[in-house]
């Protein structure tokens, strides 16, 4: 059984008398535990195709189904559910809360599932920690670095515990040594069990994963492991 | 639920904290407009309520006729007057009368009261001995005036408590001679103090027979006379009203369809008109003062829309790692309660302290008291748009898929 089934998924987006088809018909599947990279040039649709992952938009056609759950039918409260409890999105652009201090961040997902103070305390100290930044817990987004930032992101994903992690792009922002260190990351997590679908344009980026998807104007044109 | 309410709370609390100086201003807003209300109306309630506390001193069965030159007459040069003869056919006609006084004002020189070098101007009043009776007036020494005084044309004055001050007469002038318009007069009693109204002394008063005060004015005498009567039974009043009505009419030869040249004044009357003006005065500073609301709303509104795209942006994180719509809400609700409530409360405190600096800095003005409704309007306005301000956004923002909140700009 699939964790993820994409099936003639489309996303078209209307400007005046034009219409753009940012995903066109794409049906995929993905396992447990894979880890996964689309890779393609800009504008190809791989943010588009994350977002529909991530129930942050909603596809034009087409079902999707995580966890056996159709989430095309779902209403927004169910879909703000799945987003808390099954899916960790990590953005090229961080998007921590910045008036925030790193641990408030990573505590803030548990706020909406009714995770009590102290255990949302112990959960985001366990998630820092696990990303290596135990001693920037109490920093502002503004005064980290951009790696630092991104470890931030990547512990309020995780906090969650969630089914599958998406990062669009997570190393966009980053210098490539950074990249490294958060790519190394990454592989620990998946050797670890999470199940990761990145988005890169980068093919050493895309070399540490497994599965890379390679889209072209809204299609999948290679797929290296499809199942 | 409750967890909801209480880590709203605790988000809102941190989000004020967080966004400082945009908190402070939305709260500076909802300040300057419940204060300046509140300031405001203070004032004019305190003077409203001393005025109607001044009223209560004078009986509720006191009526006062003067002259009432309708408009038409005043165009052609024509003054209305009350006369001595006006006075006589109401006292002797009139029963149901407790009593009756005439009384005639000084003016010019006739209000100049003096004693060695010092000088004072005063308000020099012509009556006879009812006048105590009628205004409810007692005295400190000495005795009033009498009818003999009257009858007799004595130079006798009564005076109030101001003119030993400002006279430098003795603790107790009795028998001293002072001059009032250039004659003689022997000092027979003192008033007890009335203190004072809206700054007028009524102490700075000086009371001699009627009949003298005609003869300083002169035989050409054109002294308007008031008349001033207690009733010995209130509910005569509208009867007596006509029956005064009645004589006047005759006395002064208006045809049927002339309007009246006298008006006939209960303290009632009086204090409903004193009350009609202050209530033009709040009406008229109620409106200046609704424009420093409208002022304090549309700040707090800038402020607040102004802030949107950044707090959109959040809006749209928190939908992405999980927040429900509700959840939104109710921090945006709770942050804008909490600063309307906290910008009312010191509004409140300022405006209340402003009222009071000013009734103390202006002399004699009465203290500030400020009224339910004003608290609860100005209250409630600036909370209203505090509210609708920091949440419509925030619900449109809300209502947004979480791709297009963070791609808001
Ligand atoms: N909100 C939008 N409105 C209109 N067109 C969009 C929108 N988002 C994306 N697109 C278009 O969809 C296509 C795919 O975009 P995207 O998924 O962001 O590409 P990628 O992430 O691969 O660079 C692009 O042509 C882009 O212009
Ligand atoms: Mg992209």
């Amino acid at each position: 059984m699939p964790l993820i089934q994409l099936k003639s998924i489309s996303k078209h987006y209307t400007m005046g008398a034009q219409t753009v088809r940012a995903l066109n018909n794409i049906t995929l599947n993905i396992l447990e535990n894979e880890y996964i990279a689309f890779i393609g040039a800009s504008g190809s649709g791989k943010s588009t195709m994350m977002n529909i992952l991530g129930c942050l938009d909603t596809p034009t056609y087409g079902d999707y189904c995580l966890n056996d759950n159709n989430v095309a039918t779902l209403e927004e409260s169910a879909l703000a559910d799945i987003r808390n409890k099954e899916i960790g999105f990590i953005f090229q652009s961080f998007n921590l809360l910045p008036r925030a201090t790193a641990l408030s961040n990573v505590m803030q997902p548990l706020i909406y599932r009714g995770v009590s103070l102290k255990d949302r305390k112990k959960l985001a100290t366990e998630a820092l920690n696990k990303v290596n930044l135990t001693d920037r817990m109490n920093h502002l987004p503004n005064e980290l670095s951009g790696g630092q930032r991104q470890r931030v992101a990547i512990a309020r994903a995780l906090v969650t515990k969630p089914s599958i992690l998406l990062a669009d792009e997570p190393t966009g922002n980053l210098d490539s040594q950074t990249s490294i260190e958060i790519m190394k990351l990454f592989d620990q997590l998946h050797n670890e069990g999470q199940t990761i679908v990145m988005v890169t344009h980068e093919n050493d980026i895309a070399a540490h994963c497994q599965r890379i998807v390679r889209m072209q104007d809204g299609t999948i044109i290679e797929d290296s492991h499809a199942v | 639920m409750l967890f909801s309410i209480a880590e709203s709370f605790r988000s809102a609390l941190q989000a004020i904290r967080a966004h400082g100086f945009r908190s402070f201003l939305t709260t500076l807003g909802i300040i300057i407009g419940v204060a300046s209300v509140i300031a405001v109306v203070s004032v004019v309630q305190g003077l409203s309520y001393s005025i109607n506390a001044e009223f209560e001193n004078l009986g509720s069965n006191t009526l006062t006729i003067s002259a009432d030159t309708p408009i038409e007459d005043a165009m052609k040069g024509k003054i209305a007057r009350i006369t001595l003869r006006d006075y006589q056919d109401i006292s002797n006609t009139i029963t149901d009368i407790n009593s009756i006084t005439p009384t005639v004002f000084g003016f010019g020189r006739i209000r100049e009261v003096k004693f060695g070098s010092q000088i004072e101007t005063s308000q020099v009043i012509g009556t006879t001995a009812t006048y105590r009776q009628v205004n409810s007036l007692y005295m400190d020494k000495g005795r009033f005036l009498t009818f003999d005084d009257n009858n007799k044309r004595r130079r006798v004055i009564v005076i109030g408590p101001s003119l030993i001050d400002s006279l430098e007469l003795s603790d107790n002038p009795i028998g001293t001679f002072i001059q009032v318009g250039g004659e003689w007069f022997k000092i027979v009693g003192v008033t007890e103090s009335k203190g004072k109204l809206f700054g007028f002394d009524q102490d700075n008063t000086a009371f001699m027979p009627f009949s003298t005060m005609r003869s300083l004015i002169g035989r050409q005498s054109t002294a308007p006379i008031q008349i001033q009567l207690s009733l010995s039974d209130l509910n005569s009043l509208n009867q007596v009203e006509e029956n005064i009505s009645r004589i006047l009419r005759r006395n002064h030869r208006l045809a049927p369809d002339d309007v009246n040249d006298f008006k006939i004044q209960t303290p009632e009357q009086l204090r409903n008109s004193v009350n009609k003006i202050i209530d033009g005065i709040t009406i008229v500073l109620g409106g200046i003062v609704s424009i420093s609301l409208l002022v304090g709303g549309i700040g707090i509104m800038n402020i607040m829309l102004v802030s949107v795209t950044e707090r959109t942006r959040e809006i749209g994180i928190c939908k992405a790692i999980g927040a429900k719509r509700h959840h939104i809400l109710l921090q945006f609700l709770i942050e804008a309660v909490v600063l309307s409530v906290l910008g009312g409360v010191v509004g409140i405190i300022i405006g209340y302290g402003l009222g009071i600096a000013a009734s103390a800095m202006i002399p004699n003005f009465p203290p500030a008291a400020v009224p339910f409704w004003a608290i609860t309007l100005a209250f409630c306005f600036s909370a209203a748009v505090g509210v609708l301000f920091g949440i419509i956004p925030a619900a449109k923002a809300a209502n947004l898929k979480p791709i297009d909140a963070l791609r808001y700009e």
